[in-house]
């Protein structure tokens, strides 16, 4: 429930500054970064992912941490990087 | 892999471990560990075992789908039958049982249950479905929260007024005072816990050490750093210190994260108490909607039964969330209660401490007794 996903940051949405496409183990999602916004994130940052939401900013080192993590914990790791691949809100950005 | 090899380093484990024994000396310590992320670490990685009798582990309520009581689960299946509604859910409730099954089965007699990754999730299951009403379970704690604040501002500004949000959301220090309080148990520290801490600080923690005068150290998730916090709670003893350290400084600040802090004022209010699993009512212990954000306040839309639901009798998850007894010492542990059929709450979240311990630690445990305790890290 409360895992944490990382993912580096590949781009700042162009409209919405709230909003990063971050790349996830080689697949790209967009997550929203509002909760970061003192952080000032650019792209190459890594961040860890929590219910689509960019939860702490954390280095490289942490975040090779956090993905061996999760993978050791098999089908667990599995579902949550399903349900953050197959997430509606992370496909698209919002309607303005 | 070169940093994950740094902290998975049998040598750098070995070297923790006789540094415990020495500061353990002949002494027993019992030190809690709050957050469920770290009980996983704990069992799946058979630290209980590579321990020094003398350093004992409990496991405490930081689990969010543990400490849900059936009653809220009765409401929520209740929301989920009426009419007309989409009721979303994040996928660990859904196996949660209230006194009359559980959401699945909700959904298998018909109501329309979705599991959503992200409460944006259910957002945008609102603004496509206009004429639904579509309800987010909001579950967790400091670290799920703000998520559910900022979809809430959204959904605000975008003026959405067929989403609500059936806020079940908990905050951390209530509890860990409630065990503090509790006559039953004997602490002589705490490992705080990693990412609700990203949020909420180290501040928040200080009346551990200064009221109760009990060391306690926020720990991040690697079994070395779960040793490394139980030196840093050992060497504070010792020393005769007692205060609050960071051990995960490379995730955690002692000021947390403002902004988030911040959203959550803005959104949530504390409820004046609010039940928790086997701890009973805590107060002030829970977030509501602030009255700004009654129009998306599920609990004001929905008449919920708001009946107290006893938890079943043979059902022990409530001496395990305050770590009175350990999973397997509980009545129906892996007969009656296993993650496919389970009974309490513990046993279907694969953070709470009866999954957990059934996945990964009993084998260890097995283990252990065949290889007469030898070092396993």
């Amino acid at each position: 429930m409360c895992l944490g996903i990382p993912g580096q940051i590949v781009e700042m949405h162009p409209t919405f500054e709230h909003l990063a496409k971050v790349d996830v183990s080689g697949v790209g999602r967009m997550i929203n970064i509002g909760l970061l916004e003192d952080e000032r994130l650019e792209p190459g940052d890594w961040v860890l992912i929590h219910v689509g939401f960019a939860m702490s900013k954390i280095d490289e080192h942490e975040a090779e941490l956090a993905l061996a993590s999760l993978q050791m914990m098999g089908e667990m790791f599995t579902e949550e990087v399903n349900a953050l691949m197959t997430s509606p809100s992370t496909t698209t950005a919002p309607r303005a | 892999m070169r940093y994950v090899d740094e902290y998975r380093d049998p040598v750098a484990a070995r070297r923790l471990v006789t540094r415990i024994t020495e500061l353990a000396g002949v002494d027993h310590f019992k030190f809690m560990e709050v957050c469920g992320g770290h009980t996983h670490t704990i069992y799946r990685h058979g630290i209980e075992h590579v321990l020094p009798e003398q350093v004992e582990l409990v496991h405490g309520p930081g689990c969010p789908v543990c400490v849900i009581p059936m009653g809220r689960v009765d409401d929520a299946i209740s929301i989920a039958e009426t009419p007309n509604v989409i009721f979303t859910s994040f996928g660990d409730m859904m196996r949660v049982p209230g006194s009359n099954g559980n959401l699945l089965g909700a959904k298998a007699r018909g109501a329309d249950v979705r599991f959503v990754y992200s409460p944006l999730d259910a957002l945008q299951i609102a603004t496509e479905n206009p004429g639904r009403n579509v309800v987010f379970f909001a579950v967790g704690f400091e670290t799920t929260a703000p998520s559910t604040a900022v979809t809430l501002l959204q959904a605000r500004q975008m003026n959405v007024t067929n989403f609500h949000v059936f806020s079940n959301h908990v905050t951390i220090v209530p509890p860990i005072k409630a065990i503090l309080e509790s006559p039953d148990l004997r602490l002589d520290g705490f490992l705080g816990p990693g990412h609700v801490s990203t949020v909420v600080g180290n501040r928040p923690y200080r009346f551990v050490p200064e009221k109760y005068g009990k060391p306690l150290v926020t720990a991040g998730f690697e079994p070395l750093d779960i040793l490394q916090a139980i030196v840093m709670l050992l060497m504070q003893i010792r020393e005769g210190r007692c205060e609050v350290e960071n051990q995960y400084s490379r995730v955690v600040r002692d000021e947390g994260n403002p902004r988030a802090l911040e959203i959550l004022a803005e959104v949530f209010e504390l409820r004046p108490h609010f039940e928790w699993r086997g701890l009973g009512f805590i107060s002030q212990s829970a977030l509501r909607l602030r009255p700004e954000f009654a129009q998306w306040d599920a609990e004001l839309k929905y008449a919920v039964p708001g009946v107290r639901v006893a938890d079943p009798k043979a059902c022990q998850c409530g001496e395990v969330l305050k770590g009175v007894i350990k999973p397997w010492e509980c009545k129906v542990f892996g007969t009656a209660c296993t993650p496919e059929t389970p009974i309490g709450t513990c046993m279907v979240s694969s953070e709470g401490a009866c999954a957990a311990y059934y996945n990964f630690g009993r084998l260890h445990r097995e283990a252990a007794v065949t290889l007469g305790r030898s070092r396993m890290v």
